[in-house]
């Protein structure tokens, strides 16, 4: 009895540190503008907040919301899907570079996808007789390409490892591919597909940048309405309501999502990631194609970046690059105060120290909601807290940025002017991609390994070690990868939580964009090409970072 | 399952080892903010200035305000005219900063109206006719800069065409300029909302949603910021696009002259222009109330001003500051500009802004 009471007390004390963080830096902020909205002039009136609701305008932008995040999270998984497989499973050349090639999407900035997106739909794009500009199909393609990485990074953690003796038997027993497919491969890897399409629904429902951009502003999600109601309105009480909204939904999905996951998440058997990847066979062909197909979707506005930036004036040249080093000539001409490289230094700083907050809070959580409750209310408070570390990423980032600084305001939250906000910040958006990444690794192994080493008189962190570590290793440097990409590119909270004399390399290329001359949007391309090929290359070397016989079961 | 205990053990141990030095590393090598060098300027020797996103300026000048008063600049990009207004609105009984630049004439109203601004009237005054019309409101703010918002053209690809460019409002709806025109939405571009209030000043209450009509029955294509309008679908912009109409500033042209060449390729229309005024004020509440009048009062002098132009691409205030040689060759400024009172558009710009939204998502 005593040892069960003080297995609780650990965790408890394990989940403490990120509960706290969350509690400061998300639950306090989101809050206290929920307060403003729902008290007016001193009064409380949730009648008034209530009324919002009952617009049909904010049915439309629900509506709206609701399906094109539904529809661009599916056509995600039915890309993303075959793409890991091919990546993850089969013996491709390239396939490592591949995987980190894939990332690079979701580092760009926004601002910059949206314009090398419009490049090639607008009527005189290459693209253009697509017919595509400003239309949801738009919309829709720009939510896939940015979340193909989130699908094929999440699963392919769990994939690589997937013990492949088992379809082999439903094979040798006369399974078709599609069966085995069916009733073997998905159940199996149902915790990450799952936990994938939570994460790509929520980024996809809260995208902002985007829809405002390719839907030239015929089209309105949640996430926009509240941000012109605050920032342009000051509609507080509207917003209010559509935060509420949003809270609502994103419960209602994760509740959703923790019940698919929790009736199949299982301990599967494993196997060294070498042993698993085959050869690709003629069978492979669909899959093959699909992965082609994906990675041509993906390449080809990557490549209007490149060309676009490579162009000066009528000619070809790197004059863009070389621009980039130096605060003199276009650099000053643009008007930046550092040159593009000291803001990429800046941005690396930035990223690290959000990495190691991200990985330290996700570690703690992930090993926390990967255990298995005895009793059913143990259960179901360990899902809760699995959930509520998901709601940073479904709730609007303005209400967010707009509640940092109206509730981090006096002693002792007095953080608004600390340099520490923007690591903060970007590790509260990387978290819960760690966590999702790390949690479905860690609840695929089987409890009994660590019955077994606990009973041979291994310490609690002596099981972590040799039980845990060995399988989590991978996936613990795909999150650090991850979380570092996220960094990297973060652009939303950094904005204005960044100091103008130490601006990240994503707030640079943003002031790019907005200058005129072809000079400065060169630099940005170029900026953006830079920023991408940094990322890729730290997750290319961040996963080679392995040690051979870790894994090796 | 096999299970190789001291094989593992001997990885974890690398494991272990490895991480550790990674970490050790990256902080050793200053990969971190522990790193860099951490100003720490007491309260009383630093003012803190709320700004929007644009803000720019020579480390230089800030500098020689440094050694003229004392007081370090620390600058807060808060978004844009708009959302740097209501997050003052928001933070007033615990204001983020000592002072505000950036707040400009279609939001200084609701600023004056909530009391975030505290008098300051700077020792030397400059742009008389830039202060708001509105007597309380101009006792709060001081003028520093403005940028006339018109229409560009590119003059090359009309040449081309042999069509001769437009150079009115009237012409936009013009079926001879048919699916040309490209500008920013009022609702999220503060450019947007300076072209929207001068058609209003134009046409008037009655005349501007029959003339937005019949611009977008004309093929106004509507984006959500400036940079998009203007480096995607302007013909001239950096990415080739389709319209060769496009809503900017009045300063834009210079950047248009060709590596090589004197004159631009573009012009701005300067008869369909609207006068943005950017002022600044100290902050009702603020830490350090005579620093940040300091710094009002610095920015109204030569050394500030004509920095301004090339860091922030807007005109000085002071008329008598001289303009950089392309600016004083290709961007003159408007004689006449359609504009509101800023109580005016206060007063409707919500409103105003419901309607042209109903009109344009139809």
């Amino acid at each position: 009895m005593s040892g069960r009471w003080r297995g609780r007390a650990g965790v408890a004390a394990l989940a403490a540190v990120p509960l706290l963080a969350l509690t400061v830096f998300f639950a306090l902020p989101v809050a206290g503008m929920l307060a403003r909205g729902f008290w007016v002039d001193g009064e409380f009136d949730p009648l008034g907040v209530l009324e919002v609701l009952s617009r049909s305008r904010v049915h439309r932008v629900l509506w709206f919301t609701v399906w094109s995040a539904g529809l661009a999270t599916l056509v995600t998984l039915l890309l993303g899907l075959p793409v890991t497989f091919a990546l993850y499973r089969l013996r491709l050349p390239g396939g490592r570079a591949l995987r980190a090639f894939l990332v690079m999407p979701f580092v760009l900035p926004t601002v910059v996808v949206g314009v090398a997106f419009r490049t090639l739909l607008t009527p005189s794009g290459p693209l253009g007789f697509l017919g595509l500009d400003g239309t949801p199909a738009a919309i829709v393609a720009a939510m896939v390409f940015f979340n193909l990485a989130v699908v094929v990074r999440t699963v392919g953690g769990l994939w690589e490892h997937l013990d492949p003796r088992r379809e082999q038997a439903a094979a040798a027993l006369g399974a078709t591919p599609w069966q085995v497919l069916r009733t073997v491969t998905l159940p199996a890897l149902a915790p990450a597909v799952v936990a994938a399409a939570s994460v790509v629904f929520l980024f996809c429902a809260t995208a902002f940048g985007i829809v405002l951009t390719l839907g030239g502003l015929r089209y309105a999600t949640v996430e926009t309405e509240i941000y012109l109601l605050t920032t342009q309105f000051l509609d507080l009480q509207a917003a209010a309501a559509l935060s509420i909204l949003q809270l609502l939904v994103v419960t209602l999905l994760l509740y959703a999502a923790h019940r698919t996951r929790s009736r199949r998440e299982h301990a599967v058997e494993r196997a060294s990631a070498s042993s698993v990847a085959r050869r690709a066979r003629r069978g492979d062909l669909p899959v093959l194609v699909v992965t082609g197909a994906a990675v041509a979707f993906v390449a080809t506005p990557l490549l209007t970046l490149v060309l676009g930036s490579l162009r000066v004036g009528d000619a070809w040249g790197l004059d863009h690059y070389r621009a980039l080093g130096s605060a003199e000539g276009a650099s000053a001409r643009a008007g930046l105060l550092v040159p593009v490289t000291e803001a990429l230094a800046n941005s690396w700083r930035v990223a690290v120290d959000a990495t190691l907050i991200a990985m330290t809070l996700g570690l703690l959580v992930a090993v926390v909601v990967s255990r298995r409750g005895r009793t059913p209310a143990e259960r179901r408070t360990l899902a809760v807290l699995d959930s509520v570390f998901m709601l940073p990423l479904g709730v609007s980032a303005v209400t967010l940025g707009f509640g940092f600084l109206v509730t981090l305001d006096r002693p002792p939250l007095d953080l608004r002017t600390s340099p520490i906000l923007v690591p903060i910040a970007q590790a509260m958006v990387a978290l819960p991609l760690v966590v999702r990444t790390l949690t479905p690794v860690l609840r695929s192994i089987e409890p009994r390994q660590r019955q077994v080493a606990a009973s041979l008189g291994a310490a609690p962190w002596r099981v972590l070690a040799t039980v845990d570590l060995p399988v989590a290793w991978r996936p613990l440097l795909a999150a650090t990868g991850f979380a570092f990409a996220v960094s990297l590119g973060e652009f939303g909270a950094t904005s204005f939580l960044a100091r103008p004399d130490r601006p990240t390399l994503p707030v640079v290329i943003y002031q790019l964009v907005s200058r005129p001359g072809a000079d400065s949007f060169g630099m940005a391309l170029a900026a953006s090409v830079v920023l991408g090929v940094v990322t890729v290359t730290v997750l290319a070397v961040v996963e080679r970072l392995r040690v051979g016989s870790v894994g090796g079961f | 399952m096999r299970f190789h205990a001291p094989r593992q053990r001997a990885a974890v141990r690398t494991v272990t080892a490895v991480a550790a030095a990674t970490v050790l590393l990256a902080v050793l090598a200053g990969c971190s903010l522990g790193g860099g060098e951490e100003e720490s300027t007491p309260g009383s020797q630093r003012v803190v200035v709320a700004t929007h996103g644009s803000w720019n300026m020579d480390r230089a000048v800030l500098r020689a305000f440094t050694e003229e008063t004392g007081y370090r600049v620390q600058v807060k990009p808060a978004g844009d005219a708009g959302e740097l207004t209501n997050k003052l609105v928001l933070t007033k009984n615990s204001p983020i900063a000592d002072m505000v630049y950036g707040i400009d004439n279609t939001f200084v109203s609701r600023a004056a109206e909530e009391g975030v601004l505290a008098p300051h009237e700077p020792a030397d005054a400059i742009g008389a006719e830039l202060e708001p019309q509105d007597a309380e409101v101009a006792e709060l703010v001081t003028p520093v800069d403005f940028s006339d918002v018109c229409l560009n053209v590119d003059d090359t690809w009309f040449a081309e065409e042999g069509l001769e460019p437009p150079s009115t409002y009237d012409d936009l709806a013009d079926p001879r300029y048919e699916d040309l025109f490209v500008t920013p939405a009022p609702s999220t571009s503060s450019p947007g909302l300076a072209f929207l209030v001068g058609t209003i000043a134009r046409y008037g209450d009655d005349g501007w949603e029959d003339y937005w009509q019949r611009l977008l029955d004309n093929g106004a294509k509507i984006t959500s910021g400036w940079s998009d309008a203007y480096q995607v679908d302007f013909t001239a912009g950096g990415g080739g696009g389709d319209r060769p109409i496009v809503l900017s500033y009045a300063s834009s042209p210079p950047f248009t002259v060709p590596e090589g060449g004197s004159e631009p390729t573009t012009s701005a229309l300067l008869d369909t222009c609207t006068r943005q005024v950017e002022y600044a004020a100290v902050l009702e509440g603020a830490e350090n109330p005579e620093g940040a009048q300091a710094f009002i009062d610095f920015m109204t002098t030569q050394r500030f001003q004509e920095a301004l132009p090339e860091n922030m691409y807007v005109y000085p205030a002071d008329a008598d500051v001289e303009l950089p040689e392309e600016w004083a060759a290709h961007a003159p400024t408007a004689e006449q500009t359609w504009d509101l009172s800023e109580s005016t558009v206060a007063e409707n710009r919500d409103v105003w802004l419901q309607a042209w939204a109903d009109l344009a998502q139809q």
